[in-house]
């Protein structure tokens, strides 16, 4: 169902992209630090593999966002970095400093908790000087660290609270102030909005980025919800048992993903057998002889719902087939069609412009561009 | 309906009857006995033990310890006795509980009803009879006497019983499963996330505790202490078996008034310190667990 939505409401990647695509920034502060993950293997018992030899690099100053199922090792991988699990094999570096076997509290790396684990004993002023207070900031300078940061997150009068009379989005607030007032050289964010309704959600997402190009500081940020992932991340690393299956900007995720994991954990559907192929041609059972761009490298064929030209007028000389409409949903800006080809079902989606739209048992002329045509490994 | 009397009314006059019997039992039972023995305080005492007007303050009097020869120290000494066992037994249950508690709800869910159980059979058996279990053990000539002796701790052929240790021991194995229920409730509930978030913002283990475990087993802790120090206060059987008239606490001094000493003033005089003291208490622990506690209020 997340998945529905989220293609839904995802941008029509032809032509002109919505989705921004970051370079790490080029003026980069002296404090934003890489990390470097070699090797990592992680298990808990002998048929819990959490991680499966991970090799990673997270640039300085990077939005990097590590996307899986639950299950998948990302939150393993997450505590790895903040010293809280510690790693069966291989190295962790911080900064181009080793910290594989470095205790928690001697990182230089805060988290933001999913569960925010505020300390409900403390008012919000403490539990954002707890951080300042351990690392002995003496107390001119840790109250004014504390008003600074209070300001930049807009706590405003929540400051002298208890942390029991707050909501769930003042909660991940000063779970955020109390991590970032310590000025970590990488920030690491477990799931911190999925206990938060969809609108606060979405305005929190939106946020977070901005903070984080604002401080230009390295942020991990872990979460099961492709959408999140694609609107936040400079980068995203798409990890499945304990492995990385990709890693790219959010529109090579998307639009160009490697195998049929990553295909279907970004909401796409449309993946048909390559059953044999002959230069830039593929045969497949459902849709006959394609032809793609690029010579074809990979088992399947992916179609992207919105790369899907469906009417009279199709406009591509290639690639044309016949589908019957078998569920369609008016979303407003889209209309998502269900459609039966061949005998395989398909999924397409198409702007809301205006046009006639199809009814349930229509047959629709279809085609799709060569260069939307996506090969991938099984 | 039928009735001409109004709904609040009715169940204004239900809500009465309901709660007569709890509310005539606490009365008969409890308020009348209280007041009783308050005014007793404050008679004088008969030539057969029993209290008779006029109304004097002669029985706090003799509890500070005036008597026919001038002041001895021996009540005082006998309250200090008591508190001091109180701490002592106290702190030393908490010290053995708070790391069991713990073990307890580290192991496995299907081992830790049966651990708590081991906890609490003891407690079973009548109190007289553990004392007297105690008596055999720590008497002259035991094995654990012996020990005792070579250690250098006590003198040869003397054993470990009668003593203010042995009463101390005592008080410990007591009430030993009253604290580790409370604490177990406590720990089982625990928010591991507090210590992951602590250790993150720097803090060394042990400050970690300090600073994340502490604080979300207090109100557990609490109740233990209320739940063991009460009692230990005002305990009878232990310092009279154990102590062998030596080691004597509040509640023996009170005892003997009842009985042998045949004075009821004074033993309801010392009830009613009994009382001020416990009070004392658990309002000192109250504060203590609004202060440190935060947001979750402490039940005792």
């Amino acid at each position: 169902m997340t998945q529905t939505t989220a293609q839904a409401d995802s941008p029509d990647t032809r032509g002109t992209s919505t989705t921004p695509e970051y370079a790490a920034p080029d003026a980069v502060p002296r404090d934003a630090s890489s990390i470097s993950l070699r090797r990592l293997r992680k298990s808990f018992g002998a048929d819990a593999v959490a991680l499966d030899g991970v090799d990673l690099d997270i640039r300085p100053g990077e939005f990097f966002t590590l996307l899986g199922p639950s299950g998948c090792g990302k939150t393993t991988l997450l505590r790895l970095l903040a010293g809280l699990e510690l790693a069966d094999d291989g190295h962790v570096e911080i900064g181009g400093r080793d910290v594989t076997e470095v205790p928690p509290h001697k990182r230089s790396v805060n988290t933001v908790f999913q569960s925010y684990a505020l300390f409900t004993h403390l008012s919000v002023r403490d539990n954002i000087a707890f951080g300042l207070r351990m690392r002995g900031v003496g107390g001119s300078e840790r109250q004014r660290r504390v008003s600074e940061i209070a300001d930049f997150i807009k706590l405003g009068g929540l400051i002298d609270r208890r942390v029991d009379q707050l909501s769930g989005g003042q909660r991940q607030r000063i779970a955020l102030a109390r991590a970032l007032v310590c000025e970590p050289d990488v920030l690491l964010l477990d799931e911190p909005l999925s206990a938060l309704d969809a609108g606060l959600r979405s305005q929190l997402q939106v946020e977070l980025q901005r903070i984080q190009k604002r401080l230009g500081m390295t942020f991990v940020f872990v979460t099961h919800d492709q959408q999140e992932a694609m609107v936040m991340s400079d980068r995203i690393a798409v990890l499945n048992d304990g492995r990385i299956q990709q890693i790219g900007t959010p529109r090579e995720i998307y639009e160009k993903p490697v195998n049929r994991f990553v295909a279907s954990f970004m909401g796409h559907e449309n993946l048909f057998d390559i059953e044999s192929r002959e230069g830039d041609c593929i045969d497949t059972a459902a849709l006959g002889r394609l032809k793609v761009e690029t010579p074809p490298h990979g088992e399947l064929v992916m179609i992207r719902p919105e790369a899907l030209e469906l009417g009279s007028e199709v406009s591509s000389e290639f690639n044309r087939f016949e589908g019957e409409v078998r569920e369609f949903f008016y979303r407003g800006s889209h209309i998502e069609y269900r459609l039966e080809v061949n005998g395989m079902r398909m999924k397409a989606l198409s702007s809301n412009q205006g046009q006639r739209l199809f009814r349930i048992g229509d047959r629709v002329p279809m085609c799709v561009w060569p260069e939307d045509l996506v090969t991938l490994a099984r | 309906m039928s009735s001409g009397v109004p709904r609040a009314l009715r169940e204004t006059r239900h809500l009465l009857w309901t709660t007569l019997p709890a509310a005539l039992w606490i009365v008969i039972f409890l308020i009348l006995p209280s007041l009783y023995l308050v005014s007793m305080a404050f008679m004088t005492n008969g030539p057969y033990g029993q209290p008779q007007l006029p109304l004097s303050l002669e029985a706090f009097h003799q509890l500070a310890g005036f008597g026919f020869l001038g002041w001895s120290p021996g009540n005082l000494y006998t309250l200090l006795r008591s508190l001091w066992q109180t701490v002592l037994s106290t702190t030393m249950v908490v010290v053995l509980a708070y790391p069991l508690a713990y073990y307890i709800t580290t192991c496995r869910q299907k081992w830790r009803p049966i651990m708590l159980l081991a906890v609490v059979v003891p407690s079973w058996t009548n109190q007289v009879i553990r004392a007297f279990g105690w008596m055999n053990l720590l008497a002259p000539d035991t094995w654990l006497s012996e020990l005792a002796v070579r250690l250098g701790f006590i003198p040869e052929h003397l054993g470990l019983f009668p003593s203010s240790f042995a009463v101390t021991l005592g008080l410990i194995y007591n009430f030993l499963p009253f604290m580790v229920l409370p604490l177990y409730a406590a720990f089982e509930k625990l928010d591991m996330s507090l210590l992951e978030a602590a250790r993150d913002l720097y803090a060394s283990p042990v400050r970690a505790f300090l600073a994340a475990v502490v604080p979300q087993t207090l109100p557990g802790l609490l109740a233990g202490i209320v739940l063991v120090a009460i009692p230990a206060f005002g305990m009878y059987v232990i310092p009279e078996l154990l102590g062998g008239g030596r080691s004597m606490m509040i509640g023996n001094l009170v005892a003997a008034q009842f009985a042998e000493g045949s004075n009821w003033p004074l033993g309801a005089a010392g009830s009613i310190l009994m009382l001020i003291a416990t009070l004392v208490g658990i309002v000192l622990l109250r504060r203590l667990g609004r202060r440190f506690g935060g947001g979750e209020e402490v039940v005792i």
